[in-house]
């Protein structure tokens, strides 16, 4: 990991071809949620869908191509770090959605 | 800030690259741990905002207030700071001074437009009646989007010194560690801004 | 007390400040007070008078050497231990006068006892367990690691003043104004501005913001650290069992520091800004501050108790002069209760009102993280079992943590049963079971940790007999003090009670308070035995010259006690889990090096010391609303940020001549440690070289 050829953390450096596939890619997945929402096509349930998921690709995408994370072996630590931070941020706020839904329904505390 | 190593298997000439490449990973990846832990910071953040999501308080509600063309406007500015960044960096790879001043330049205009949008969007929505005093849902909100805010902010006066280090010592390694750590703060902030979008704005203009 | 003028419309140089906020006429702390002030004069005299003021700047407080960082952070822990334990004895003697005939209300009133109280949990927590471990960790695992200092250097000396920002805040609230009544996590509603509109749950909250950023700090550093500086060879399979409790513990705290310092953020909003996170009305939502604070304060618990499950690691395989049993579980449990520690939080309020199915998982979880627990206690007994058990200060803390401990987790398990938490919660049995795991398990691994590397950090090895008297004191000193309590609380005396109207707790209270005396008169043996020994520090008897007293299996012993600035002359190759003993088998142990090359060390630094007192005046001014106060520390720290930041010149060398003046002594002095190695050699040569191709090796 301590090379000279890779940079943060052990990323490489990128590159433009990756920048700007990355930002095409992030324009899109932008683009795509706004409109679903702004034009109200499609039902509730399928815009929320929509979002999320496209949401979880941007993130990935901007890992991907901006951070340069590409889960090689000079990133174990990289990669291992940001599957812990996920499962995480994952228990806190599903937990805590999950806990709270149960104590609105129980203590008929309105919706 | 360089490096504090085990050395006894190099060279003395060796010494000092190595130390250089060492620091650099050591400091970067210790930045990457604290990346984490702001990651943490948003995730509670965003748990409080979800969990209140819906504490309207009979006040005003984010339907009635949001208003999607800006947010893009705003989301279009992040994420293109996002872009030019990286390009700063691919200049700072080949050790091109202009190239990454000005792509820094760009990217701190278009940070400072977006945190100009957002300061005007918070003093509009007081306005209309919706302080962080007003509800629950209004108090998640604004202690969310302006977490977010005063990440931005912090990361524009680190750009203001990062040009006055530049100025005094070029790329020297403590720089380039610098810049490599902003350069991961400012892509993380953007990363924060695709779930502030889409969770907050997205899903309360529905 | 307060004047109430002053809180709606604070003065604009003194904030909510006042003369009547000193409590002078308090029959209790004044007293304290004046002691305090007096003590503190006479301290800073004595100081002067010896002219050590530069001495202490240069060698200690702008130090930014791991080892010395430690001590401090030990120093201060073992001074608020006499702190918060002296809450304890208050509460303990209140609660058995106040179910007497003669003092039928005991001596403390009510919001007094509730600060007491509170103060005792945030002491013994934050400002006890927490330095005493990280003072440890501090110490020993760099030196576990063969690494130099740690990560960052100056962020270590940051953290250190930020804690210390901490324990001071919350000394200052017993003399100006007051502490928070509201328990040690200051459940909301009660501790918003509505029900607590004093000073007290302010001080609270910076305390622990201030010294909770640190500990995030810490937690950056020391993962950084071991993943990063580990001696050549030392694969993440060939480490300490100390250093990864160390590293599961912070990579714990690395994640679970920010939800604290969101929430109290939050709730810092509330009531200085009006907002509305945990109010009644408004759309707040008082039970996600508990939701919260347990995403916190669970995995803390963890945090406190894994690093403890190192040291009692350690202090059994050296004891019984043999491996450690079973190192690979050990490894993997402590790393399946760093995860499953994240999903056991709602145990701490089942009563809430989420319903069965949450409860149900919340309770599943809880009884399964105690699976791995368990794997290691029989870790620990195989490790004895067949060894030859050397019976030294530090291994009667680890038995008497095996039998407390184990005691402990049985009644966690009781109250891991949601059903049975309805009975239990809130009552004393809750109290009984936290201080049963917390003192049993976390408390005397430390005392372990701290009686095993005492002679690493000073170069003095303490008194066995004093040892292990305060190991007997506190062993039955803490069964006399809880069992009574787990019987009231079944028999429905709930916690945290001022007033006691049932005449058949009084014979349960006095057992108790019999119980807080051994334990005192265990805390006093200690404090004794560390001023003795470091008094008869030349003594033969006490000093350690062979840097490896007890003829240990790990690195941190291969080194002189205490260590060299630079910690070693020359960082070996490592071949195995057990380098030292390895390297004694070997026979290339304590030989001189082909040649030695020059150590690239960090140099002191002004900005610890500075920019983390700094956040002193900020927190007060804070607390009591002086808003010049605050603009002036911020701009100071911020002033003094910028400037570190363009400061050269950090580091510098060692040079070789220099190194091989210092290590040559070292290797003369240390002759004559054959003997006690040949002593024991017979019973390592059983143990065979670990796996040097262990398949679970991870890359580094």
């Amino acid at each position: 990991m301590s090379s000279s050829e890779t940079g943060p953390g052990g990323q490489a450096h990128g590159s433009v071809k990756e920048y700007v596939v990355g930002l095409i890619l992030s324009i899109l997945l932008t683009v795509l949620p706004f409109y679903l929402v702004m034009s109200g096509v499609g039902s509730d349930t399928f815009t929320v869908i929509a979002i999320v998921v496209a949401a979880i690709a941007q993130v990935l995408v901007q890992m991907v191509f901006f951070l340069h994370m590409n889960g090689s072996s000079e990133q174990t630590w990289l990669t291992v770090s940001a599957v812990y931070t996920v499962f995480i941020l994952l228990f806190v706020i599903v937990g805590s959605l999950w806990i709270f839904e149960h104590l609105n329904h129980n203590m008929l505390m309105g919706h | 800030m360089t490096a504090l190593t085990n050395d006894h298997d190099l060279h003395d000439h060796d010494d000092h690259h190595h130390h250089e490449a060492e620091a650099a990973d050591r400091y970067v990846f210790g930045f990457w741990l604290y990346i984490i832990s702001d990651c943490l910071l948003f995730s509670t953040l965003f748990a409080t905002y979800a969990v209140m999501g819906q504490n309207f308080a009979n006040g005003i509600t984010p339907k009635e207030l949001f208003d999607l063309n800006f947010v893009a406007v705003e989301t279009a500015l992040l994420l293109l700071s996002s872009f030019t960044f990286g390009m700063a960096m691919l200049g700072a790879n080949v050790e091109n001074m202009a190239k990454t001043k000005f792509w820094l330049i760009i990217t701190a205009l278009l940070g400072l437009s977006f945190l100009g949008m957002e300061i005007y969007e918070f003093v509009h929505f007081s306005h209309e009646g919706a302080t962080p005093q007003t509800s629950g849902y209004w108090t998640s909100f604004y202690s969310l989007v302006a977490t977010h805010g005063l990440h931005v902010t912090a990361g524009l006066i680190w750009m203001f010194f990062l040009f006055i280090h530049f100025n005094r010592d070029g790329f020297s390694n403590e720089n380039k560690i610098r810049l490599s750590c902003l350069s991961l703060f400012w892509h993380f902030l953007d990363i924060i801004w695709i779930c502030v979008f889409s969770f907050v704005y997205l899903r309360g203009a529905m | 007390m307060v004047q109430t003028d002053l809180i709606k419309d604070p003065h604009v140089l003194t904030g909510k400040l006042h003369w009547g906020v000193i409590p002078f006429h308090d029959p209790v702390v004044a007293p304290v007070m004046f002691a305090a002030i007096l003590g503190g004069l006479l301290l800073v005299a004595f100081v002067t008078y010896k002219k050590l003021w530069g001495y202490l700047w240069n060698e200690w407080f702008t130090s930014v050497d791991h080892k010395k960082i430690g001590i401090m952070y030990c120093i201060v822990a073992l001074v608020m231990l006499v702190r918060g334990f002296s809450d304890a004895i208050l509460m303990r003697t209140h609660q058995a006068l106040s179910t007497s005939d003669t003092f039928g209300e005991g001596y403390l009133p009510p919001e007094h006892y509730d600060q007491i109280f509170t103060a005792h949990g945030v002491i013994m927590i934050f400002f006890v367990a927490t330095p005493l471990m990280v003072g440890i960790m501090n110490v020993i695992m760099p030196l576990q690691i063969g690494a130099r200092d740690v990560a960052y250097p100056f962020l270590n000396s940051l953290s250190f003043y930020l804690f210390l920002v901490g324990a001071l805040l919350v000394n200052i609230s017993l003399f100006v104004g007051e502490f928070a009544a509201v328990g040690w996590l200051a459940y909301t509603p009660l501790s918003g501005i509505e029900y607590s509109p004093g000073v007290g749950v302010d001080y609270w909250i910076w305390a622990l913001q201030i010294s909770g950023i640190g500990t995030t700090l810490t937690a950056v550093n020391f993962v950084a650290t071991i993943l990063k500086m580990r001696a050549p060879g030392m694969t993440m399979m060939k480490m300490p069992v100390f250093t990864w409790t160390t590293f599961c513990a912070n990579v714990i705290a690395l994640v679970i520091f920010p939800i604290l310092t969101v929430a109290i953020a939050q709730l810092t909003l509330d009531r200085y800004l009006d907002f509305n996170f945990f109010t009644n009305d408004d759309g707040g939502n008082q039970m996600m501050w508990v939701n919260l604070i347990w995403a916190w304060g669970h995995p803390e618990v963890y945090f406190l108790v894994l690093p403890a499950f190192g040291m009692i690691s350690e202090v059994t395989a050296t004891f019984s002069r043999k491996r450690l049993f079973g190192y690979v579980s050990l490894i993997w449990a402590t790393i399946a209760i760093m995860l499953l520690s994240f999903l056991v939080w709602l145990h701490h309020f089942f009563t809430m009102g989420s319903g069965a199915s949450v409860n149900a998982f919340f309770g599943i979880m809880t009884m399964i993280i105690g699976i791995p627990t368990g794997v290691k206690l029989y870790n620990w007994i195989f490790t004895m079992y067949k060894g030859r058990v050397e019976l030294t200060a530090s291994m009667w803390w680890v038995i008497a943590m095996l039998i407390t401990f184990t005691v402990g987790g049985m009644t966690g398990v009781m109250l891991s049963i949601p059903a049975n938490d309805f009975v239990l919660h809130n009552s004393m049995f809750v109290p009984a079971h936290f201080h049963n795991v917390i003192i049993g398990g976390a408390v005397y691994g430390y005392f372990a940790g701290f009686t095993y590397w005492f002679p690493k950090a000073t170069g003095v090895k303490l008194n066995e007999t004093l040892g292990k008297w305060s190991v007997g004191l506190w062993f039955f000193g803490y069964f006399f003090a809880w069992v009574p309590l787990y019987y009231t609380g079944f028999d429905g005396m709930t916690r945290r009670l001022q007033y006691i109207d049932n005449p058949e707790w009084q014979l349960p209270m006095y057992i108790a308070l019999i119980g807080v005396v051994l334990i005192a008169a265990g805390i006093g043996t200690q404090v004794v035995n560390i001023a003795w020994s470091l008094y008869k520090r030349n003594d033969p008897q006490y000093k350690d010259v062979t840097g490896d007293p007890w003829d240990a299996h790990t690195l941190e012993w291969y080194t002189t006690s205490p260590p060299q600035f630079y910690n070693f002359g020359d960082v070996p190759h490592i071949n195995d889990r057990d380098p030292l003993l390895d390297m004694k088998q070997k026979g290339i142990a304590y030989k001189r090096p082909e040649k030695y090359s020059r150590i690239h060390m960090p140099k002191n630094t002004w900005a610890g010391p500075v920019l983390g007192l700094l956040t002193l005046p900020m927190g007060f001014g804070f607390v009591w609303h002086i808003w010049w106060m605050v603009i002036a520390s911020v701009a100071a720290i911020f002033a003094c940020w910028v400037k570190l930041n363009f400061e050269r010149d950090k580091d510098y060398y060692v040079e070789v001549p220099e190194v091989e003046e210092i290590e040559g002594k070292f290797l003369k002095s240390n002759e004559g440690r054959n003997y006690y190695f040949e002593k024991n050699a017979k019973y390592y040569k059983k143990w065979k070289p670990s796996d040097q191709n262990d398949s679970t090796v991870v890359a580094k």
